[in-house]
């Protein structure tokens, strides 16, 4: 339960934490912190212009979308905390509850028929194809480092400095969970969310044609979705020894620094071209690879 | 064919010698054989008793002359096109066709240009002849013509295979004003002189500058060297100006933050510069045909001094990091080329030229005003690519405030002599032609007058006319997702195309 209050209050600052961050590092003030809460809920107010050539799955998909994050979020814990919903391999359930979210979009965006919306799906459904390796590979190793398969069970025997878990290992999931939440959430260097160029976008010309209440909505997913990987990356520090109020502020912390990165990432740094995309998410599977053999090894299942 | 050495020039029209359509066309032919040091300037039409006559305007670089030579062309009578020999042509052939229905038996793309309202050939602008790609996995993605960032309007098809662009075809037109027709029918000189300024809001210098030189050849006026020296600065600051926001456009389009905020800062003390000159922030109201409405007294001139000192520090800094910054010249290399010779067969001109290796300058070419003195030496990148055109702009920065400064110190030892008068009616029959090196390549300004002395035809030309071509083949094999890059990267008109 804390888990998911957790997601939900990260998910009202984070955005605003990178845009401020990208904005002082541009030389301006930029938005309040909650500019985008205030657009949510302008949005949520208004009525929605449907084109009529879309049929219903284009009115469906953002609230199916916005389901599968809030279900995703009822998987993570916190620290020892269990999650709302924990069950055996329901780190797989995660990510293909991250899938579907994608997926029913996808849908939607070709539903309008729009020659640019198609693009845009057909680059999302490709980036979201690559970069499943990954996020698998990565928490595969750690179930076999810790003998669990949910996030719960995970993440109440593995921390930063517990047992049996190197720094390497945990600096490399580190790394790899944050470009994975870069790519699932649309970001640089992948896609750049403040672009106004139709033909280079990939999730934003998705969502070109929704508008109102739709348009909230999938604005508050993907808040969460940074929040859920924010989440994750909280839970690598949050150690069963502190106390609550200590593993609160950690995991703020860790958020507020995850958001902070992300906004520099965006400053300092163009974005890649569309064809090294794929290259570059591949790079991140053999990343989540080298990951895998540490394990192996410190688990003695490969003896060199 | 008549071969003069200065620009600009004035020329009287029966002086311009009149040769059979086929003789005219072989001698244009011939000229445009010699190689890359040439190319058109222009092709004007006249209303004549027996259908039009087509004067071109041929321009060689290395002999620093122009040459006219003219032809009549009968009224539904068609005539072979010069555009199958030499590509450069086509843009000029398609004006004609478009604007006095004068037919090419042999003319490869014989499309609208601008869809004039008073066209000859009375088509919609919503039946363009696109080619067409079919078959496999090729797809048609059709932007426009309104533009995402709310600019000029502009459509353009894609025929894709994937992601590749296989080909892309630029409709423009809707911004079509007729502004030349504006020009012919003003009856007076500040009229003009506004209108000339607002023919491409980007290149305001450029275009008042070719226009005022077009008068003053017209009405034998000199401007004296103070005038010249304040224009050569206004035109540089210009070019200044609109380079450093292209490179923050360009960092916004490869979603480089720093890049973009810091070089749009960066444009606001060149911008408000013209405000403390002439108040206006693009230069306008600043030049006039014989002289300068605002002085440049020693008080502005210390202020831009002071100014460029400390945008030199900025920008220096800021262009070293972009250039080195790996993620951005990624970006930028090997995307969006255009080689040598292509730029040379499509006539391109001016930046879009020099990026790949072809040295088109008019300030070194056909130099006018206080630019004769000044030895000028062009900006040449040889890439083609995005990162070409980027590094153009970077150094032709650099180049115009080393130029700037050179001519600030001349300018505090010279004293002023007064302005001439400029009288309403020009020379009788009388054809004039000025070039202006602005940002973008040459502005060509032709100015014809009637046996009244009044303006019987004024003819435009801005550089994007050759340039939106070089875009077309920029983007070629290249990624869809590339195209906005490969536009910035040029910057081309609208406004400047459709007239």
């Amino acid at each position: 339960m804390i888990a998911l209050v957790v997601i939900l209050v990260v998910a009202l600052f984070f955005i605003g934490i990178v845009n401020r961050t990208k904005s002082l590092l541009g030389g301006r003030v930029g938005p309040g912190l909650f500019q985008h809460v205030h657009d949510v809920v302008r949005l949520f107010r208004k009525g929605a212009v449907i084109s009529t050539t879309s049929s219903i799955v284009f009115r469906l998909a953002p609230t199916i979308s916005f389901v599968a994050i809030l279900m995703a979020c009822t998987l993570i814990p916190f620290g020892t905390q269990p999650a709302l919903l924990p069950f055996q391999y329901d780190v797989v359930a995660f990510a293909y509850l991250l899938a579907l979210s994608r997926f029913v979009m996808i849908l939607a965006a070709l539903d309008t028929g729009s020659p640019f919306e198609g693009m845009g799906a057909n680059r999302e459904g490709i980036y979201g194809m690559l970069v499943e390796p990954a996020f698998f590979v990565v928490f595969g190793s750690l179930a076999i480092l810790t003998g669990h398969t949910s996030f719960t069970e995970l993440f109440s025997t593995l921390h930063v400095g517990s047992g049996g878990v190197s720094i390497l290992i945990s600096v490399l999931a580190v790394y790899v969970i944050l470009q994975i939440a870069m790519i699932e959430s649309s970001r640089l260097p992948i896609d750049d969310p403040k672009t106004h160029l139709e033909l280079t976008m990939i999730h934003e010309v998705m969502i070109l044609d929704h508008s109102g209440f739709d348009l909230g909505l999938i604005m508050v997913s993907s808040s969460m979705k940074f929040a859920l990987f924010g989440l994750l990356l909280a839970n690598f520090h949050l150690t069963p020894s502190a106390p609550l109020w200590l593993l609160l502020i950690i995991a703020f912390g860790v958020n507020i620094v995850f958001a902070m990165t992300v906004g520099a990432i965006e400053s300092f740094r163009a974005r890649n071209r569309m064809k090294r995309n794929p290259q570059f998410i591949l790079t991140l599977t053999s990343v989540a690879v080298l990951i895998y053999f540490s394990v192996l090894i410190l688990t003695n299942k490969l003896v060199l | 064919m008549i071969t003069i050495h200065h620009l600009p020039l004035a020329v009287r029209l029966d002086e311009i010698p009149v040769v059979s359509v086929e003789e005219a066309f072989a001698c244009i032919n011939q000229y445009l054989r010699v190689g890359q040091s040439r190319h058109v300037f222009h092709m004007v039409a006249l209303p004549h008793t027996d259908g039009h006559r087509v004067i071109t305007v041929l321009a060689d670089d290395h002999t620093h002359s122009v040459s006219l030579t003219s032809c009549i062309v009968r009224t539904g009578n068609p005539v072979p096109s010069l555009t199958p020999s030499n590509a450069q042509m086509h843009i000029f052939e398609r004006d004609l066709w478009e604007r006095y229905g004068l037919e090419f038996t042999d003319h490869p793309w014989c499309k609208p240009v601008r869809f004039p309202v008073d066209s000859f050939h009375r088509k919609g602008i919503d039946d363009y002849p696109f080619f067409r790609l079919e078959g496999g996995e090729s797809h048609e993605v059709g932007v426009g013509p309104i533009h995402a960032g709310v600019i000029e309007p502009g459509h353009f098809r894609f025929q894709c295979t994937g992601e590749d662009v296989v080909h892309l075809e630029i409709k423009l037109g809707y911004q079509h004003r007729d502004v030349e027709g504006e020009l012919e029918r003003a009856r007076t000189l500040q009229r003009r002189s506004v209108l000339a300024e607002s023919i491409a809001g980007d290149t305001t210098i450029g275009h008042a500058w070719a226009h005022a030189m077009a008068i003053e050849v017209l009405t034998e006026q000199q401007c004296d060297p103070i005038t010249e020296h304040e224009r050569v600065i206004a035109l540089e600051l210009e070019r200044m100006a609109i380079h450093v926001g292209d490179l923050g456009a360009l960092s916004l389009d490869v979603a480089w933050q720093l890049g973009s905020s810091y070089f749009g800062a960066l444009r606001t003390p060149l911008i408000n510069f013209f405000q403390l000159w002439c108040g206006n922030r693009f230069g306008k109201g600043l030049i006039r045909p014989g002289r300068n409405r605002f002085p440049l007294d020693e008080e502005r001139r210390k202020a831009m001094r002071l100014m460029l000192a400390q945008f030199e520090k900025k920008f220096t800094l800021l262009a070293n990091e972009m250039f080195s910054l790996p993620s951005v010249v990624a970006r930028f290399e090997g995307t969006g080329v255009v080689t040598h010779d292509q730029v040379a067969a499509i006539g391109a001109v001016g930046m879009s030229a020099r990026m790949s290796g072809l040295g088109r300058d008019i300030r070194r070419s056909h130099p006018h005003g206080s630019y004769r003195a000044l030895d000028h030496v062009s900006v040449i990148e040889h890439g083609g690519d995005v990162l070409a055109r980027a590094a153009v702009r970077r150094r032709e920065v650099d180049a115009s405030m080393r130029r700037i400064r050179i001519v600030l110190n001349e300018l505090s030892e010279m004293s002023g002599s007064d302005a001439p008068t400029v009288p309403s009616t020009f020379t009788p029959n009388t054809l004039a032609i000025s070039a202006v090196e602005a940002w973008r390549g040459e502005v060509v300004h032709v100015a014809v007058t009637d046996q009244d002395g009044q303006i019987q035809a004024y003819r435009i030309k801005d550089p994007s006319m050759h340039n939106w071509f070089a875009l077309a083949l920029a983007v070629r094999n290249n990624e869809i997702s590339d195209f906005p890059i490969c536009n910035k990267s040029f910057d081309l008109s609208y406004c400047g195309h459709d007239l």
